[in-house]
């Protein structure tokens, strides 16, 4: 597995100061300077090495169970007249791709000599994903969750709190996945020498969203592979993901982006609607800002003050993207689009029936957009299938209901 | 003219005051009456928090006023409006605290110069990294005379804090310990970095900060350094308060 291949003059990959055109960097404040400076003078020579990259390879196998599926949907196939492939990422341990995440973060955090971990988390998957991984590294595991996040995601509270962890309520702010993501950093300034923070998306500061994004890359170096031994080429005409953070975005997209002829699909959460007020969709309502320590597109007010996101998907509910796909969007690379509750739910309804399959919530928004990409006959699409439905199966409930 | 902060280190090298509030807090149109309040008591240096919905460096207190501040309507430009004039009553130095982004929503170019305007003294922005406002903003905040002040921490190489001190100006802010605001640590873990810094004889005044709550631990900071900033233990006292004048009075006097 090659998480460490030079991407050097690649356009949208980082560039050497960590930026992704104006996008990037690094916006921390001085107590998290050692720290995240450590992470970048190291990370890229950890993954560099051969026993490292052997290690990760042999827990993805033997441990995560990869290479998940690529599976050719064939009824959702024949209702959107293409060839539509699910990568199957909700098949792998722990139900999500973040746990591809974590098993390198924690091999890395051992290799710079921590032995604590935090986290935050909005699904509970990353969460979940760094529980596990702490209870097999025998490390303490502290993870930041938002109140609001805490009772919609109830099973995955309880996951976590099995496996070892222990789940601090976020109460400040909105009480999602942002504020979440403040309570790990405040408690990563407190404890700057013996803890890692394993950032469970593609944004915050330089190195993290690189790493995530090498971490997850995973996903796109088999697709590549598993396209060829399916259909013969190695290249889709479509690739689909839902966006949070980015970070199962940016492992689907990882190996295509100089690929010109693929076309790269982002679906951020619309929430009630893009202009109700009550959304997730930042391309569509932000604008350029600060946070998390990443320069990004962000949604915010006038007045600079980050704005409280909505998404019925605890996963998507962040007001930031991920600076690699803030320039994906800005460049034109990708093309962003938005599902509603709404449609995520129909969606998320039509796979069950269709395939058999309960997607996660944040993944039925990628499966809503089917619909409207304008597909030929013989076109072929990848959609990452990120994560399972099981946490999700309260909201679902309460929605059969109507 | 000469930085007021500059005036006020030649004039006072030692035991300097700096008192931290948040404005608008605890009521929007409170942020002056503080001010004056705290000029009036005996505050060396007044350092106006601009309130964000995310202060990622701060402890529970300040962020509960920042988020009492934000619900009262402060903002950065109702922080300029109540500012407006200041400088007819008040002649203490007066920096501004706060995150970038609210500051790149105003504008960077334009801040600077309403700051310069009102009559601002120092700004501290703790997420503006080191190596971008060397190349891109120093020029701008020293052309409208506005001292950029700098963190360091126990963590800091020496080598950084070298490149800090050249490019700070008025005074270095050596946070106490590596935490969040309001975070009690052990004054004694910071002896060995004080002296530290001591030994570095850095170009600028050091001002200790984060920690700093009474007069104990005012007086044995103040005995490293060339003073400190107190900012949550004032918060804490300011949110319960029925009269801002005697609150503060009381306050200042407890601790020089
Ligand atoms: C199943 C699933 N998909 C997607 C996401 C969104 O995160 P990201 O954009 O980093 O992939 C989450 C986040 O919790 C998730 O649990």
């Amino acid at each position: 597995m090659d998480i460490a291949i030079n991407t050097g003059n690649s356009k949208y990959h980082v560039d050497k100061n960590g930026y992704y055109g104006r996008f990037g960097g690094a916006y921390i404040p001085e107590m998290l300077y050692p720290n995240v400076e450590e992470l970048q003078t190291k990370y890229f020579q950890i993954l560099s090495d051969p026993s490292f990259q052997q290690e990760f390879d042999a827990l993805l196998r033997n441990y995560v169970g990869r290479p998940s599926p690529l599976y050719l949907a064939r009824r959702l196939s024949e209702k959107y007249n293409a060839n539509i492939y699910l990568k199957r990422e909700d098949l792998n341990h722990t139900g999500a791709h973040k746990i591809n995440n974590t098993i390198g973060q924690i091999l890395l955090a051992k290799r710079l000599g921590k032995n604590r971990i935090i986290a935050e988390t909005g699904a509970g998957q990353h969460g979940v994903a760094t529980a596990t991984v702490c209870a097999l590294m025998n490390m303490e595991c502290v993870v930041y969750m938002g109140s609001i996040d805490i009772e919609r995601q109830a099973p995955n509270v309880a996951r976590m709190k099995m496996l070892g962890a222990t789940v601090v309520p976020a109460t400040s702010g909105s009480q999602t996945l942002k504020d979440a993501t403040n309570e790990a950093i405040r408690d990563w300034i407190n404890n700057p020498v013996d803890t890692h923070y394993i950032l469970g998306t593609a944004s915050g500061p330089h190195p993290y969203p690189d790493m995530v994004a090498r971490f997850q890359s995973v996903i796109s170096e088999e697709i590549r592979k598993q396209l060829k031994e399916q259909t013969g080429s190695e290249l889709p005409d479509y690739l689909v993901a839902c966006i949070g953070g980015g970070s199962n975005a940016a492992g689907t997209y990882f190996h295509y982006l100089d690929e010109p002829s693929v076309k790269i699909i982002a679906v951020e959460a619309g929430g009630k609607g893009v202009h109700s007020g009550f959304s997730a969709a930042t391309t569509q309502l932000g604008k350029l800002g600060i946070i998390h320590g990443a320069k990004t597109l962000l949604m915010q007010t006038d007045d600079g003050q980050i704005v409280e996101p909505h998404s019925i998907s605890a996963g998507l509910d962040y007001p930031g993207i991920g600076p690699m796909h803030a320039h994906l969007y800005e460049s034109g690379r990708g093309q962003f689009l938005s599902a509603t509750d709404e449609e995520a739910l129909e969606a998320a309804y039509e796979l069950s029936k269709l395939e058999g399959i309960i997607p996660a919530m944040e993944s039925a928004h990628a499966l809503a957009k089917l619909k409207d990409l304008p597909l030929k006959k013989d076109d072929t699409v990848v959609l990452c299938l990120s994560g399972r439905g099981d946490k999700d199966l309260n909201t679902y409930i309460r929605h059969m209901s109507k | 003219m000469q930085n007021r902060i500059d005036q006020l280190f030649a004039k006072k090298p030692n035991g300097v005051l700096n008192i931290y509030c948040t404005a608008g807090f605890p009521e929007l149109n409170d942020t002056l009456p503080v001010m004056k309040a705290l000029q009036e008591a005996g505050a060396d240096i007044i350092e106006l928090g601009m309130p964000f919905s995310d202060p990622l460096a701060d402890g529970p207190v300040i962020q509960d006023s920042s988020a009492q501040a934000l619900k009262n309507g402060m903002s950065i430009p109702v922080l300029f409006s109540q500012l407006e004039g200041f400088r007819k009553e008040i002649q203490v130095p007066v920096i501004l605290m706060g995150y970038l982004n609210p500051v790149m929503a105003y504008g960077i170019e334009a801040f600077c110069i309403k700051c310069s305007e009102l009559g601002i003294d120092g700004v501290i922005l703790p997420d503006l990294p080191m190596a971008e406002y060397e190349s891109e903003y120093k020029a701008l905040f020293e052309q409208h005379n506005l001292h950029f002040i700098f963190l360091v921490t126990p963590e800091t190489s020496e080598a950084r804090i070298r490149k800090i001190d050249s490019l700070s100006r008025g005074f270095v802010y050596a946070v106490s310990s590596s935490s969040t605001t309001g975070k009690d640590k052990e004054m004694g873990d910071q002896k060995a970095y004080f002296e530290r810094l001591k030994g570095l004889q850095l170009k600028n005044p050091v001002l200790v900060g984060f920690g700093i709550k009474d007069k104990k631990t005012f007086d044995a900071a103040a005995a490293n350094a060339n003073g400190a900033i107190i900012g949550t233990a004032f918060i804490r006292a300011l949110s319960g308060s029925q009269d801002i004048n005697k609150t503060v009075k009381d306050f200042v006097g407890s601790i020089i």
